[in-house]
């Protein structure tokens, strides 16, 4: 089978959809991989490197022409009704962004060439789907860069720093969105030293901005914002009002916003209004995530960085695009496990089964797919800790107790099988107790309930036997006290330790061995001879290990 | 001659002298345990306890001198010798075979000590004395062959996987009641029989007990067996009426005991369900059922593991029982050593149930001479997995399985691990892909920041060492 990487040829687009490294894997994979002349260059990615790793240079006709097309941007519809992808063979494949709900007319112009279109934009944020999510690594791209955007516009450090020649306070960064690329945005800010706040409505995303380093805001009103597919859903006026009070206080302070606010299939809310943008001080600067979706920002020119009364806005829509040669080289990645997934050069196939695939299914020779039945299966909600909006849809959740429903009781002897089992656990416990107060009953009768009839004998033997006791109660709760003290480290040491001088046990053999030879004396002897190689053996052992231990 | 000739409280100058240097013993075993309270003062500790055994056995003999049998010495000879051997040969990784070996040795000799009282014909014991003696023998019996099924387990002569009988419990219980009854006949009459069939019975008892548990529970049975031959020395105490071997036994009796809470409490399990339950018993892989997390791994290779140790400020190692069985540790302290070296801060998280013993990691990382400030214990280094550049997995499985807090089916719910998946991102080492020794399959392998190194631990980190020193 033959890939065909073909150039991009919107405007500014300077990203291609693989990299000569991935290129490499799927020759070494057993594809025929054909690159359109010059289709790298954006991205720094020169022709003669595609060759080295066993690609072939092909003009753009014949890259078109290839079993599967690989692209990056949904392929151009131009005003006059003709569009890129005609050029492709009919009942081709052709993996790329597509944005199905937006682009009806090019989904059209694909059917009728009976095309298999597979949109990476559409595969599910599930956790085993994530090597092939294109989306969060370009977001994980944009995220970065517009901090370096930021930074490149602020006019001051943003690590606070004392210098001799006086104080220079850290930035003040606030991010608002704790997806992808504002967590990307967050680890680079604080990275370059700033302080970083981030605000998002998922309560789940609290835990990783800490993890970053951020500090996380909120506001006070509970509703969750858990939307489907890991996006944050629309709030109620009472919380967008708080949200939105928050802000206004926010603005006076920080130097530099970064919206990532998007809600999918809508254009982006506006949340950051043109009076925050007249708060905040001179020489601040926002960056809209948002921008391709109309922006997060009221005076966002989409495109473009403008200046408003003295704060700078940077609209750009193609951040991930200004970082051509990672950002190439992540989408091919994600490319190269979305082929994998589909079964590789020996195996691949459109399997409708997959989880992963079959959402991003848009038109399978021509009929339409989209959009996609409802998953049957959903994998349990997994916190994933890079990439946050990655959650479970409802569905799982529903799954959830069912699965714990289903766990079968025939094991009810099975204890320690966490939860479920507690109650035989505590059965038996009370079983025990029972048992161990039976027999120190016996014990006691058989010891001073039938008593010997010489009663003087008796009552010298008791108290001997009391003493014993004592002795034996005082030596067990020393023994506790000292052992809690044990250092974990040393816990092997110490069982070693305890079985030397457990080997005490000599003095009985000792004790039973007299000189009138008899098979008692044998016996005693034996016993000599295993205690003594407990106490030699474990004492050496024990100073063994113990003189590994240094600091 | 026994105990009974020498009657505590009698004013005879050996019997003074013994029961003195006996009191000297006793202090000095208490300071050798307390001297483990720390890595400074435990060689001092070890070295107490040698000199009050040697206390304890010259007193022995001095008191028993004209009367000792000469076997006795070549006894001692012989097996100082053995012991010795063994001790200087046995290999770091192989500390929980030989430590489970010499439980069996107490518990051998308690039974032959006592069986030996039952059978000396120049005094036969009182009848107050019995029920000591079948204690004594009985407790030994059971410490020996669960002891021997433990050595065979660990060494791996025998399956580990628990050998669960339907009936177990009826059969416990069974064995429990006649051991009492036989106790009652052999008290009041006294006869050998009923003794013999007692260790028998112990014997079986034994063996059930260790063969219904799994590998996975293992420290957890090494330290119960260590506390067994601890109340097996303390019940040999009563039955020789002798202080010395009740305070010993109590000492270790205790520390077993201890041993084991710990361990069970580091697996959140009750100390019954692992004596009695066989944990692991029916592996609920299918019942978990849409629970299991199916999903592909990502793989890493050496050299960029290599790369991304270099750029990282802080590396976590987390070992488990495959470093112990490759051998790992000298290769795993070569890397601390060039990470360090390279300006990365290393360190070391041991759950108390990483390997067979409690303790287990801690020695191999000592013997391989990774100092032991940057070894941490679980809750120590717990926190510390979100500011962690990589957690480095090394033959672990179910202590860092996050099953144990996010899946409430699971059979190991509620244990707590070690959160590597906190960490930016996870290096999971393994020879396969297969499940851990709790047969749990382990979602971590398939989180979006782990990724896996496959192979023998020792190649596979040597590789890396290798890697980064070209590099």
């Amino acid at each position: 089978m033959k890939l065909g990487i073909v150039n991009e040829t919107r405007a500014d687009e300077r990203r291609v959809a693989a990299s000569p490294g991935v290129v490499a894997k799927w020759v070494k994979g057993g594809w025929d991989v054909a690159v359109e002349r010059g289709a790298g260059s954006g991205a720094s990615y020169p022709d003669t490197q595609y060759e080295a790793v066993g690609a072939v240079i092909v003009d753009r006709a014949a890259a078109w022409q290839a079993d599967i097309v690989l692209k990056l941007r949904p392929p151009v519809v131009h005003p006059d009704g003709s569009c890129e992808a005609d050029q492709m063979r009919d009942g081709g494949t052709l993996i790329s962004y597509i944005q199905p709900s937006e682009n009806p007319e090019l989904l059209e112009k694909l059917a009728a060439k009976r095309l298999t279109v597979l949109a990476i934009d559409q595969v599910p944020r599930i956790s085993r789907a994530q090597k092939m999510d294109a989306l969060s690594s370009m977001a994980n791209i944009s995220g970065y860069r517009a901090v370096i955007e930021a930074a490149n516009r602020f006019g001051s450090f943003f690590t606070g720093q004392f210098t001799a020649a006086g104080k220079v306070p850290p930035a003040k960064v606030l991010i608002i969105g704790g997806g992808v690329a504002g967590l990307a945005a967050l680890g680079a800010a604080k990275g370059l030293g700033a302080i970083v706040r981030a605000f998002d409505v998922r309560a789940a995303v609290e835990d990783q901005v800490k993890s970053l380093g951020g500090e996380f805001l909120t506001v006070t009103i509970k509703e969750s914002g858990d939307g489907q597919g890991g996006y944050a859903k629309e709030m109620s006026k009472e919380f967008l009002d708080a949200e939105y009070a928050l802000f206004r206080a926010q603005a006076k302070e920080v130097d530099i916003v970064i919206t990532t606010a998007l809600i999918p299939g809508r254009p982006a809310p506006k949340l950051w209004f043109t009076d925050m943008v007249e708060l905040m001080k001179p020489g601040s600067v926002i960056v809209d995530l948002a921008a391709e979706k109309g922006g997060n920002c009221e005076v966002t020119k989409p495109g473009e960085v403008t200046e408003h009364k003295g704060v700078t806005i940077v609209g750009y829509t193609d951040l991930a695009s200004r970082m051509a040669h990672v950002a190439s080289d992540l989408y091919g990645t994600n490319l190269l496990h979305f082929l994998d997934e589909m079964g590789g050069a020996k195996g691949y196939k459109v399997d409708h089964e997959n989880d992963a695939v079959r959402p991003a299914l848009v038109l399978e020779a021509g009929d339409k797919r989209w959009p996609p039945p409802p998953m049957k299966k959903a994998e349990p909600p997994k916190p994933a800790a890079a990439a946050p909006a990655v959650a479970a849809p409802p569905a799982a959740i529903a799954t959830k107790p069912a699965a714990v429903a289903e766990k079968p009781k025939s094991h009810g002897h099975g204890h320690g099988h966490g939860a479920p089992s507690h109650a035989p656990s505590r059965q038996s416990g009370i079983l025990m107790s029972v048992a161990g107060l039976a027999l120190a009953a016996v014990w006691l009768y058989l010891r001073f309930g039938r008593g010997n009839l010489d009663a003087v004998a008796a009552d010298g033997a008791n108290v001997a036997l009391l003493q014993h006791l004592t002795v034996f109660v005082m030596a067990v709760f020393v023994g506790f006290q000292i052992v809690w003290n044990v250092t974990p480290a040393l816990h092997t040491p110490l069982m070693s330790v305890t079985n030397a001088i457990s080997g005490i046990i000599v003095v009985g053999g000792l004790l039973g061995s007299s000189d009138h030879w008899s098979p008692a004396v044998g016996v005693a002897i034996v016993a000599t001879l295993f205690a003594t190689i407990n106490i030699a053996g474990g004492f050496l052992v024990t100073r063994r290990m113990l003189a590994m231990f240094r600091k | 001659m026994n105990a009974e000739s020498l009657p505590v409280g009698a004013i005879g100058t050996p019997a003074l002298l013994s029961n003195a240097a006996y009191l000297v013993a006793g202090v000095l075993f208490i300071l050798a345990l307390r001297g483990l309270s720390s890595q400074e003062t435990a060689r001092r500790g070890n070295l107490y306890g040698i000199v009050g055994m040697l206390i304890a056995i010259t007193a022995t003999v001095c008191l028993t001198g004209s009367h000792t049998h000469w076997g006795v010495i070549v006894a001692i000879g012989a097996a100082s010798l053995i012991g010795a051997t063994m001790a200087l040969r046995v290999g770091m990784t192989a500390m929980p075979e030989m430590v489970a070996l010499l439980h069996s040795f107490v518990g051998l000799a308690a039974v032959l000590v006592g069986f030996s009282l039952q059978i000396d014909e120049l005094a036969r014991p009182a009848l107050s004395e019995r029920i000591e003696i079948f204690i004594d023998v009985w407790i030994g019996a059971i410490t020996t062959t669960g002891s021997v099924l433990a050595f065979l387990k660990l060494r791996g002569t025998v399956s580990g996987r628990p050998l669960l009988f339907p009936a177990r419990h009826v059969f416990n219980l069974t064995m429990l009641i006649a051991s009492i009854v036989l106790a009652i006949i052999y008290a009041t009459e006294g006869p050998t029989w009923a003794l013999e069939i007692g260790i028998a019975i112990a014997c079986v008892l034994g063996v059930h007990l260790v063969a219904a548990i799994g590998g996975a529970d293992m420290p957890v049975v090494v330290s119960m067996l260590n506390s067994y031959s601890g109340w097996t020395a303390a019940a040999a105490g009563f039955m020789l009426q002798n202080d010395l071997l009740i305070i010993t036994g109590a000492l270790v009796g205790s520390s077993g005991a201890i041993l084991s809470y710990i361990m069970c409490k580091a697996m959140n399990r009750s100390i019954f369900s692992v004596i009695f339950g066989g944990f692991g018993a029916a592996p609920p892989k299918k019942a978990a059922g849409p629970a299991v997390p199916a999903g592909d791994v990502q793989e890493m290779d050496a050299q960029t593991l290599a790369t991304t140790l270099k750029a990282s400020k802080s590396v976590v190692i987390v070992p488990g029982y495959g470093m112990a069985v490759a051998r790992a540790q000298h290769a795993v302290r070569e890397l601390t050593e060039v990470l360090r070296a390279a300006g990365v801060t290393v360190r070391f998280a041991i759950h108390p149930v990483a390997g067979r013993l409690p303790g287990h990691m801690n020695v191999l990382l000592a013997e391989a001479n990774v100092p032991y400030d940057i070894v941490l214990e679980m809750d120590e280094i717990n926190g510390d997995f979100p500011t962690t550049d990589v957690a480095i997995v090394i033959g672990a499985n179910d202590i860092v399985n996050p099953a144990a807090e996010d899946d409430p089916t699971s059979p190991i719910a509620g244990m707590p691990v070690l959160q590597v998946w906190k960490s930016r991102l996870v290096i999971v080492n393994k020879r396969s892909r297969a499940a851990g020794y709790a047969g749990i399959d382990n979602p971590l392998f398939y989180k979006p920041v782990t990724r896996m190194l496959f192979g023998d631990a020792k190649e596979a980190i040597e590789k890396v060492v290798a890697a980064l020193k070209s590099s």
